[in-house]
């Protein structure tokens, strides 16, 4: 039997929700008909609008795409104006005030409690800079994730900007494709350092060379069925298969059409390609390919890079995030930025916006590591950019615990989370940061934090994974956390193993204090990566070496914050809510 | 009166009629042998995959982790709340819970 979701879908779906969007949004929020939320709140996530959790009814998280997260001059400055001027909630974040923009693992934007009433004229806004929403949540292809130096790094190998933007174009809005079985993530690698992540994707293009017809082709290798949700990570698998940059359209329609077809629509948790993909395998994947959604013979997989792969992998020689000040071919600079978790209060994003204008080119990219990077800065103008205050704290060259964090949303505004993360991330960094010292020729340790198994900040992928649990602590739930150890992409991609399970949060620094101090002493030498210890050791020693322990670290958020209407409220009992809200925010009295 | 109800945003609600009734992430106290040895469980709900009305019941198929041993199972037909003249009455997660035997295989997504 078709599921709820799959119903809605049927009877309306991709561009006609714009229309009742917009409907809504004249008529105010109370116009949603009590019984059709459900299936209004599925199908607005087409359009990049995910209704927040319990206690926040009325306000929605929208999400921003920018194909390779590549946001043009002109376009960062507009999304800062829209957060400021509708991205405001009914009460304040200790950490970050009220009014941000998060940077997110794949490269996009998102902007918390948006009034349905507001969206009209947000979309207007967008769109009048050349953004969108568009499919940016929903069953379809979501933001086309890539290398977000393409065109300005010199380890590029073929041009992932023009493929992810061709994608973009040919798959947004694309009828054909509109419904898919669930969501559908690609990747376009142009680097030989690996920084689009392609393993991790649905769909991944990833650089490669090929004989054809006698002569050297640069183009792309393709894998499928990539993911890290549900406690089901897979790493996409080479369908052996390599596409010329004149194909690779044809290639990725032909396997979208394949998933469309195919993909399970009676179980949506069996319904990624991941899950297709254990059913079948490569062989017949690609023979499914070949005889029905392509009219062209595939070539064999040429020669890739993943020698060289250096992005999120721990060990390797190379970049592994694009933070710092590197060379561009043509003789300007990218100056990448690190930003904490992702999260860029609205008087800081005008300040970096400004600096983006007057020193670079004015474009802003985003990374998958939550960073943002400026292009095209001039070498005489390298200086005067490093030396404007608001790169004091949004630094080229940040400490490593606050360089390697990674956090998802968390109970602040998710539903699926266990745990907070985002206030919970920063507090870590900063203390690890005036606490713990990082073991001789440690430069990059990358700390991952997910609320929860959808893994969101990618925490299998680190060195230390930090996902969200709950544990008893004298007597009382806590918020906890399970510890992983020995992930990383590179040549040779590794998911961690979860090591330590339920600690609770307010130990889990003094337990990676502890973990890089027993590192330190045991590891071979100066030069064995932290990546290399974990890798020669079985979970039981690893398990020995992690050391929960309280220290002086204070951790306000140990109780049930998912029972909150806001975890920072004054009064935060969910009873206290001020959702609904009309859209001036006035509350709206229930029924009962 | 027809009770709609449905697991929603990956399994990360109860939704009955249209209203998001029961959460993941909490702590449910589940009574001996129903989930693991641990007496009584204290189990972190993880997901849901599956809601279903048994009579006046609605129960759930949920995905959890006992916070004492840490058996990680799933369970089917966890009893949530019930219906009394219409409206939903959800239990407590702190309330000692016992799985209903199925009635009916009329599972919802």
């Amino acid at each position: 039997m078709a599921s709820d979701v799959e119903q809605w879908k049927d009877e309306l779906y991709g561009t006609d929700i714009r229309a009742e969007i917009e409907r809504f949004a004249e008529e105010g929020w109370e116009a949603i008909p009590d019984d059709e939320h459900d299936a209004w709140f599925e199908r607005f996530k087409w359009y990049g609008l995910y209704h927040q959790r319990a206690g926040q009814e009325s306000y929605f998280m929208m999400r921003i795409g920018p194909p390779g997260g590549v946001l043009e001059p002109g376009q960062f400055r507009e999304i800062v104006e829209i957060a400021d001027d509708f991205s405001r909630g009914p009460a304040e974040n200790p950490v970050f005030g009220n009014g941000w923009i998060d940077v997110t693992t794949r490269q996009a934007i998102q902007l918390h409690w948006i009034r349905l009433e507001d969206v009209p004229e947000i979309f207007e806004r967008l769109e009048s800079v050349g953004l969108s929403t568009v499919q940016a949540c929903g069953d379809s292809w979501r933001n086309i994730v890539g290398c977000p130096v393409a065109g300005k790094d010199k380890h590029e190998h073929v041009d992932a900007d023009a493929l992810a933007t061709e994608l973009h174009d040919t798959f947004k809005k694309n009828e054909a494709h509109s419904n898919l079985p669930r969501k559908w993530k690609v990747s376009v690698t142009g680097c030989d350092e690996g920084c689009g992540q392609g393993d991790i994707n649905d769909l991944a293009f990833e650089p490669a060379e090929k004989e054809v017809d006698g002569e050297t082709v640069t183009g792309y290798n393709v894998r499928v069925g990539g993911g890290l949700s549900r406690n089901e990570p897979r790493f996409a698998r080479d369908i052996d298969v390599f596409a010329t940059p004149e194909q690779a359209v044809d290639v990725a329609g032909g396997i979208s059409a394949l998933f469309r077809d195919n993909g399970d629509r009676e179980n949506r948790y069996n319904a990624r390609i991941k899950f297709l993909m254990d059913e079948w395998g490569p062989e017949k994947f690609r023979e499914t390919l070949q005889e029905e959604y392509v009219d062209f013979e595939l070539h064999a997989a040429g020669e890739d890079l993943r020698e060289s792969y250096s992005y999120n992998a721990g060990e390797a020689d190379g970049k592994h995030d694009h933070v710092g000040v590197h060379e561009q071919p043509d003789g300007n600079y990218y100056v990448g930025l690190n930003v904490l978790v992702g999260r860029i209060g609205v008087d800081e994003a005008y300040d970096l916006a400004d600096a983006a204008d007057e020193h670079g080119s004015g474009e802003v990219r985003l990374t998958q590591r939550q960073n943002i990077v400026f292009t095209d800065v001039p070498e005489e103008s390298v200086d005067d950019l490093r030396s404007q205050d608001v790169l004091e704290h949004y630094s080229p060259d940040p400490h490593p615990f606050q360089r390697g964090s990674i956090a998802c949303t968390g109970t602040e505004f998710c539903s699926l989370s266990i745990v907070e993360t985002k206030n919970r991330q920063v507090r870590y960094a900063r203390w690890l940061t005036n606490n713990v010292e990082l073991p001789e020729g440690v430069e990059n340790f990358h700390v991952h934090l997910s609320g929860c198994t959808a893994s969101c900040a990618q925490p299998q992928i680190a060195d230390v994974s930090l996902r969200g649990m709950k544990t008893r602590k004298d007597g009382e739930p806590v918020e906890a956390l399970d510890i992983g150890l020995g992930g990383g992409l590179g040549e040779e991609p590794q998911f961690a193993s979860w090591i330590a399970e339920r600690v609770p949060a307010d130990e889990v620094p003094g337990a990676i204090a502890n973990l890089l101090e027993n590192f330190e002493e045991a590891r071979d030498s100066e030069t064995q990566s932290f990546r290399e210890f974990v890798g020669e050791r079985d979970d039981e020693e690893l398990a020995d070496l992690i050391e929960p322990e309280e220290t002086d670290y204070d951790d306000p958020f140990m109780h049930n914050t998912k029972r909150t209407w806001y975890p920072y409220a004054e009064d935060d009992d969910l009873n206290e809510s001020p959702a609904p809200a009309k859209a001036d925010g006035t509350p709206i009295p229930s029924d009962d | 009166m027809t009770i709609a109800v449905r697991t929603l945003d990956d399994g990360a609600w109860i939704s009955v009629n249209d209203s998001r009734q029961v959460s993941v992430s909490d702590v449910w106290t589940l009574s001996h042998g129903t989930f693991c040895g641990c007496e009584p469980a204290y189990v972190l709900l993880e997901g849901f995959f599956g809601v279903d009305v048994s009579g006046s019941i609605v129960v759930a198929d949920t995905v959890g982790r006992c916070l004492d041993c840490g058996t990680q199972d799933s369970i089917d037909r966890l009893p949530v709340g019930r219906i009394v003249d219409g409206e939903f009455k959800p239990y407590g997660p702190e309330g000692v819970q016992s799985i209903v035997e199925p009635t009916s295989r009329t599972r919802r997504e």
